[in-house]
């Protein structure tokens, strides 16, 4: 991974969110595309664990949950300024991942999926039960995110923070992936006596990239919780878990430009699907089943294995 | 006091039955695949509204309920051909997001097919509850309880007794030496799906006059079959029977004396629990007989 | 110098005793064989030794310290590091980056310099970079420097470890049967290499089925048979040892 590619992709990258906004017609469709940015935000942070590290989680919807809920019950009943809700937020869910990864990341496989599917729906029980700090299923109104008098509004102003905070996430996966940190990830995932026999407390790597998964999540999470009107514990739920994790497989694992074509491309299924009104569900878990049967490596990495091919 | 509790350890061990059944399909498949196959709980509802659906037409119960259970084995059948089979060599994580996007799949279908409302099954012989010490017991419990058991003996007698059983724990074993023995395991494979969707039918259809059912009422009955699967250790049945059981109970017994609204939390609970200290499940070391 | 010894050394699988009463020593800068028959106990030896399992009894020091029991990425900071029978090669990164994982150790691995890259970060790489292209044509991979992992044929990749192994700067280095799966020409050069590595000051434990191999580097062979020592000695003791011949090598000896 040459420094001068990844310079190109992020350069790339910034064209296309620069550009992007000036082709949307209307605010619906910057609408559609502020949600794929929170998406991609999250999946960048949730392919570190899965895509490099090889641990797999059913259950980051949650973190993304609690963060989101820290901030609205913070701002909205303790008068907190959103900044500071934020990093609350951020604190109290990586001290948490902190403390269930050392134990849960022992687990391997299916038992792993299931602890981290467990802590997910534990997360989104609370969140639809505790109904008078939360709001329950009616959800929660965070209200805009201020900062310093300035005030955050409507789908334009929006973009351009999450644009601007998607690129940074990107930079940050990409410089974390290709240093001695990010290769211990990687190699755990290859081979975890392999790299503990040259030195790689696989368990530490393996809890670090849980936690700052998690708080990515959180930080994304916090946000969405201003840019919404009403913030639903749907956000935070099983089918949510697994949205992010398709995402995150269907556009590449171990790919972190895959991740964001996985979270842009299925932000936006829903919504050409609803012409298809009730047969959405049908047609979503379709396209699940077809892309993982015929690109079990995911969308980008087939795409660029299938050109290099080509190539002369 | 006593007939209260009483109460809720009936009804524990009456769900506990389902989710049971639930877990032996989750352990089968993986047994036979090493798949955690997240469409197992649509069986449960497919099995249930497809027995609904004929019985309302005029079909007689029995004759609804064999062919509702042979409907969800063919759902099985159709779901390991076409989905599962062509990608048996991709990774766990894009196994299980094959599975949840089938079990997505069959939910729409269900919607589509039948509707969105909630469906009862008349009960199997009337609804004049009989006094247990105080408690309640209906009589479909009793059916629920004496199909879950008959159903475990015989999947017992079919692993330990009979040629096409004793094949299918083999390659859970060892998958290239049964082959090499001259087992067909993608035959096995496609039992394995078979049986594992005839049990959660059978589990939906028994449970469904005393729960009602509808087309969204797998996930959750999938995820805690799941977690008694786990619970018991992957892949053991007796565990994932015991498993089943305690989820049941421990659930029941935390809506009667805690809150109702947890209910759904405990077997999470539970499970992160049994986890965190026994990281193979209760009954999963490593040697124990499976299935 | 000793630098490893084994005392009174037990493993016990559910009853079954892998390794039982084994004591032996290492001295530095040698080259020391393991041998036996399969299921003699030899990988179940390397596995106690490299932290992989935990013994049932007896000790292990290491360097004067007692390491029976300590992960293997702890003994790795001591100083120690293996390759597998069973490779263990990171197929999901390049053959550079498997090496350079190898080198973790003598890296600045701290997480908020390498998110933002520092330059530190970005210069250790690339002095590890400059080290992994070394230690591979050390190893005799100079063909495969820009190679993924996963498109190297076998016997590079049984290299390949020994580099990963040796970016780790061991002073014990422990190879599970490297000559395993390798055609004449390939065992030749991995003997050379194995040589090559001892000449340069590591000391070298080798667990080989390849005889001519073991007798032609060794300076000291072990023989464990039903995880108890047999025998030890020089090459020429063991070739001549009546109990190693009567029980292991059927007389055959080259």
């Amino acid at each position: 991974m040459a420094s001068t590619s990844r310079w190109a992709g992020l350069g790339a990258l910034a064209v296309f969110l620069a550009v992007l906004p000036q082709v949307l017609p209307n605010n619906y469709y910057v609408d559609v595309a502020v949600l794929a940015g929170f998406n991609a935000i999250v999946c960048v942070g949730l392919n570190l664990l899965i895509g490099y590290a090889g641990q797999i989680s059913l259950g980051h919807a949650g973190f993304f949950g609690l963060g989101a809920y820290s901030s609205a019950i913070l701002v909205t009943h303790y008068g907190w300024p959103p900044l500071a809700a934020l990093l609350a937020g951020a604190l109290l869910v990586g001290l948490l991942a902190f403390a269930i990864a050392r134990p849960i990341l022992k687990l391997k496989g299916h038992y792993l999926a299931m602890a981290t599917l467990g802590i997910g729906i534990i997360i989104s029980i609370v969140l639809n039960t505790e109904a008078q700090i939360t709001g329950g299923p009616d959800g929660i109104a965070a209200g805009n995110f201020s900062l310093g008098g300035f005030e955050l509004k409507g789908e334009r102003a929006w973009y351009w923070v999450i644009a601007g905070l998607l690129l940074v996430t990107v930079w940050l996966a990409t410089n974390l992936v290709d240093s001695p940190v990010g290769r211990a990830l990687r190699a755990l995932h290859g081979s975890e006596v392999g790299a503990e026999v040259v030195g790689v407390d696989t368990t530490r790597y393996k809890v670090l990239v849980f936690v700052v998964s998690a708080v990515i999540a959180s930080i994304a999470g916090s946000l969405f919780a201003h840019y919404t009107s009403q913030l639903t514990p749907t956000k935070a739920d099983f089918f949510k878990s697994i949205e992010l994790v398709t995402m995150v497989v269907f556009g590449g694992m171990a790919s972190t430009f895959g991740a964001l074509v996985g979270a842009a491309f299925l932000t936006m299924l829903p919504q050409v699907l609803t012409v298809f009104e009730d047969y959405e569900p049908i047609i979503l878990g379709g396209i699940m089943m077809g892309t993982m049967i015929f690109m079990p490596r995911g969308l980008v990495p087939t795409i660029s294995a299938f050109l290099t091919r080509r190539r002369p | 006091m006593l007939s209260s509790f009483l109460q809720f350890l009936i009804s524990g061990v009456t769900v506990g039955a389902i989710y049971a059944l639930c877990g032996l399909g989750f352990s089968i498949i993986f047994n036979a695949s090493h798949v955690i196959n997240f469409a197992q709980g649509e069986f449960i509802m497919i099995g249930a509204m497809s027995a609904v659906w004929l019985a309302d037409a005029g079909v007689p119960l029995p004759l609804a309920v064999i062919l509702a259970i042979l409907v969800t084995m063919a759902v099985g059948v159709l779901l390991e051909k076409l989905a599962v089979e062509p990608a048996r060599k991709a990774s766990v994580t894009t196994l299980i997001i094959i599975t949840i996007g089938a079990s997505i799949f069959l939910r729409g279908l269900a919607q589509e097919v039948w509707d969105k409302n909630f469906h009862k099954l008349e009960s199997f012989s009337g609804e004049t509850p009989i006094n247990l010490l105080g408690a309640v017991l209906m009589p479909q419990t009793i059916w629920v309880l004496g199909t879950a058991v008959i159903v475990i003996l015989l999947l017992a007698w079919f692993f330990n007794r009979t040629l096409e059983g004793k094949a299918m724990l083999a390659t859970s074993f060892n998958p290239l030496a049964a082959q090499l023995m001259g087992i067909n395991t993608k035959r096995v494979l496609l039992i394995s799906f078979g049986l594992s969707a005839g049990l959660g039918a059978v589990g939906g259809i028994v449970i469904t006059p005393i729960t009602f059912t509808a087309y969204d009422n797998g996930i959750m009955l999938g995820l805690k079959g799941f977690s008694a699967a786990v619970l018991g250790g992957l892949g053991n049945g007796a565990g994932a029977v015991a498993g089943g059981l305690i989820v049941g109970i421990a659930e029941a017994m935390a809506a009667g004396y805690l809150s109702s609204a947890y209910k759904d939390a405990v077997a999470f609970i539970i499970i992160l629990a049994v986890l965190v200290f026994m990281p193979n499940g209760l009954f999963g070391r490593k040697g124990t007989e499976r299935v | 110098m000793t630098l490893l010894s084994v005392e009174k050394l037990g493993k016990e699988f559910g009853g079954v005793h892998a390794v039982s009463d084994l004591s032996f020593t290492i001295k530095s800068g040698t080259i020391h064989s393991i041998i036996g028959p399969n299921g003699a106990g030899k990988t179940t030896l390397f596995n106690l030794i490299t932290g992989i399992y935990t013994p049932s009894s007896g000790r292990i020091r290491f360097d004067g310290k007692e390491i029976a029991g300590r992960a293997p990425f702890e003994l790795a900071q001591w100083g120690m590091s293996r390759t597998f029978q069973n490779l263990q090669i990171f197929f999901n990164m390049s053959a550079m980056e498997n090496v350079m994982v190898g080198h973790h150790l003598h890296l600045d691995r701290r997480f908020l310099p390498s998110l933002l890259r520092l330059p530190g970060i970005a210069r250790g790489d690339e002095k590890a970079r400059e080290i992994s292209a070394e230690l591979m044509r050390f190893v005799g991979l100079e063909a495969y420097v820009k190679a993924d992992a996963q498109s190297m044929p076998y016997g590079a990749l049984k290299r390949l470890e020994i580099a990963r192994a040796l970016a780790s700067k061991p002073k014990l280095l422990l190879l599970d049967e490297p000559a395993a799966g390798l055609n004449a020409t390939e065992s030749r050069e991995i003997d050379e290499v194995i040589e090559k590595v001892a000449q340069s000051g590591v000391t070298v434990v080798l667990v080989e089925h390849d005889m001519k191999m073991v007798m032609g580097i060794s300076d000291h062979i072990l023989v464990l048979d039903y995880g108890r020592k047999l025998a030890e000695g020089t090459p020429d003791e063991v070739r001549n040892n009546p109990v190693v011949v009567a029980a292991y090598l059927g007389g055959g000896v080259p």
